[in-house]
């Protein structure tokens, strides 16, 4: 397996934003390992002169007007937060 | 006689119009169905009784001042719990949105809703819709009601499971790489996906938002096509849904009644077979198509080997980037313990806690896929060849009308036979990702059994020629007996 298949898996899960056990960090690294071996194989094609698809039916320019429609209020908005105080989300403090 | 709970819904929606039956009478009977064997199959995350009741009163006050709103007006339609419902949970089975109460509707929801559709309780899946076997859910396996001990697919299997148990006539999932076909054919209902742009994705909680597409399943291919004529359309509100008109599906397909089509076979999809037996119903149906005087041909997909590849590098990097949002801040699970003098950790340990192993693994390895130094090699090429697997389908369809195929290798497996091997399960996906790259429509049907579990035969068709597939499925269907076919509960 060549170098770039073995993930820096602290690198990555503090990138994806995800705190991992030692455990977690050494089953994904060889599953990860695997599966990115397994990936590689797209290499075997020639694609120099092939376009990119972003999306399989491209819809472009598509324009809307700046206006103001029926959204929620701030009281709905809000209902699924973790935690909120006057109109507002409260976070915990992070710095002194 | 067919049990009322196992009646289509098109059979339904007739007796609703003769007033041999009332939307709350339906309603009352499939709750009870579903109280009866829920403990089985546990198809649902959560339901609301009264919530149901009180939308069929509703309807049976419009019939009777002869205002009804078409053909699903008072028809219960169970939700995958990834589409967004008005003051009902959202959880996508995961334990970042345990607590999560919708405060809209879906845009297929609020059409749901002025059709007159009783949306009923919230499916099992899994999490944020990774995953092949419903396993991946962060609350309960469901199970397939053909075997109880095998799994009902995924990641739309409680909207499978619920259709096969009787628990709900119609249901919506939603496909990102086979994920209503593959449950449909494992729990021997018909489940389609529309072309990518058909269905409005607004208010589908996103995972892979290039491949993603909600579409209907059901008991018959008439009840699919009813449930997407209900759901199909233009929606300011999603910029990548086609400004295209809808045909009438239901018209459509009669009128192509008889059609002797052009079918192909791509021969990649017949190499290599590695359950025999699981393929024979498959090919007794392509023989039945011959006997219809359909002509039958080989195709070329000669891309098909690095389908598998392309999607998960694809469909990884779009669901890192659309993952970002659970981030215990604003409506999401939050860590009560983390190292307060670091923003980022407050980020890290509220998503270590609340995503499950699958979507933790498919995060990192999109990160991974598209973090700097890597984007070229695995994200632009991977889009590069999701071109050429694109391209093998117009060349097909300029000699074809549509595509037959197995809707996946095996039928159901045992639950936990896949879940120590993420490729394994990966690859149970082979015959449906080039669908969702593509982005062309596909869909399952009933064709069979291997073993006592069903088997689902796939066709595949152009972009927005959804009745071309429909009318095809329709003519294998109309001369066999599946959808009267129904597991022992």
């Amino acid at each position: 397996m060549s170098k770039k298949t073995h993930i820096d898996i602290d690198y990555t899960a503090k990138l994806a934003r995800i705190a991992l056990s030692d455990e977690e960090k050494a089953k994904y690294s060889e599953q990860l390992d695997s599966i990115i071996g397994y990936v590689e194989k797209l290499e075997e094609l020639d694609t120099s002169d092939v376009e990119p698809t972003a999306h399989p039916h491209p819809v472009s320019n598509v324009w809307q007007e700046d206006k103001v429609s029926s959204e929620l209020s701030v009281q709905e908005a809000l209902k699924n937060a973790p935690a909120q105080r006057d109109n507002m989300i409260v976070v915990p403090k992070v710095v002194d | 006689m067919q049990e009322l709970y196992y009646k289509t819904a098109s059979e339904l929606s007739e007796l609703l119009d003769k007033k041999e039956l009332s939307a709350v009478e339906l309603t009352k009977t499939v709750i009870e169905r579903t109280k009866a064997v829920e403990d089985r199959v546990a198809a649902f995350n959560s339901y609301d009784e009264a919530d149901a009741l009180k939308q069929a009163e509703a309807s049976d006050l419009r019939r009777a001042g002869g205002k009804t709103l078409g053909p699903l007006d008072g028809i219960p339609v169970g939700i995958k719990d990834v589409l967004a419902v008005k003051d009902q949970p959202l959880t996508c089975s995961s334990k970042m949105l345990e607590n999560f109460v919708s405060p809209y509707d879906a845009t297929c929801i609020q059409k749901l809703r002025s059709n007159g559709a009783v949306l009923w309780g919230r499916l099992n899946m899994d999490e944020y819709a990774m995953g092949s076997s419903t396993e991946n859910s962060a609350f309960k396996k469901t199970s397939n009601p053909w075997n109880l001990d095998c799994v009902p697919g995924g990641s739309s299997g409680g909207s499978a499971a619920a259709l096969a148990a009787g628990e709900a006539p119609l249901t919506l999932g939603s496909d990102t790489g086979g994920s209503i076909r593959q449950p449909a054919s494992y729990c021997g209902v018909v489940g389609l996906k529309p072309t990518y742009g058909r269905v409005s994705r607004f208010g589908l909680a996103a995972f892979a938002s290039s491949l993603d597409q909600v579409g209907p399943m059901a008991r018959s291919v008439k009840d699919a096509a009813m449930l997407l004529q209900g759901i199909a359309g233009h929606d300011e509100r999603d910029s990548t849904s086609y400004r295209a008109d809808v045909p009438d599906y239901l018209a459509a397909m009669e009128s192509l009644k008889g059609k002797k089509w052009t079918l192909g076979l791509p021969k990649e999809y017949f190499e290599n077979v590695s359950d025999e037996s699981a393929m024979k119903p498959v090919q007794d149906a392509i023989e039945f198509y011959r006997s219809l005087g359909c002509e039958i041909k080989e195709v070329s997909l000669p891309h098909t080997e690095y389908a598998v590849a392309t999607y998960y590098i694809i469909a990884t990097a779009e669901a890192s980037s659309n993952l970002a949002r659970y981030d215990g801040i604003r409506y999401t699970h939050r860590a009560e313990a983390f190292d307060a003098k670091d923003s980022v950790d407050i980020y890290c340990q509220s998503r270590a806690e609340g995503f499950g192993e699958e979507v933790k693994r498919r995060v990192i390895l999109g990160t991974y896929v598209l973090s700097s130094g890597y984007y070229d090699a695995y994200y632009l090429k991977a889009q590069k060849v999701r071109t050429l697997i694109r391209r093998d389908f117009e060349n097909a369809f300029k000699e074809v009308d549509a595509i037959l195929a197995p809707t996946s290798p095996s039928t159901a497996f045992k639950k936990g036979e896949k879940t120590a091997d993420p490729l394994s399960m990966y690859l149970s996906d082979i015959y449906t990702i080039s669908a969702n790259l593509a982005g062309i429509a596909g869909l399952s049907l009933p064709c069979g059994y291997s073993d006592g579990l069903p088997v689902g035969l796939q066709v595949l068709g152009k972009p927005f020629k959804e009745e071309e597939i429909l009318a095809v499925a329709q003519a294998f269907e109309s001369a066999h007996d599946f959808k009267n076919q129904h597991p022992n509960l």
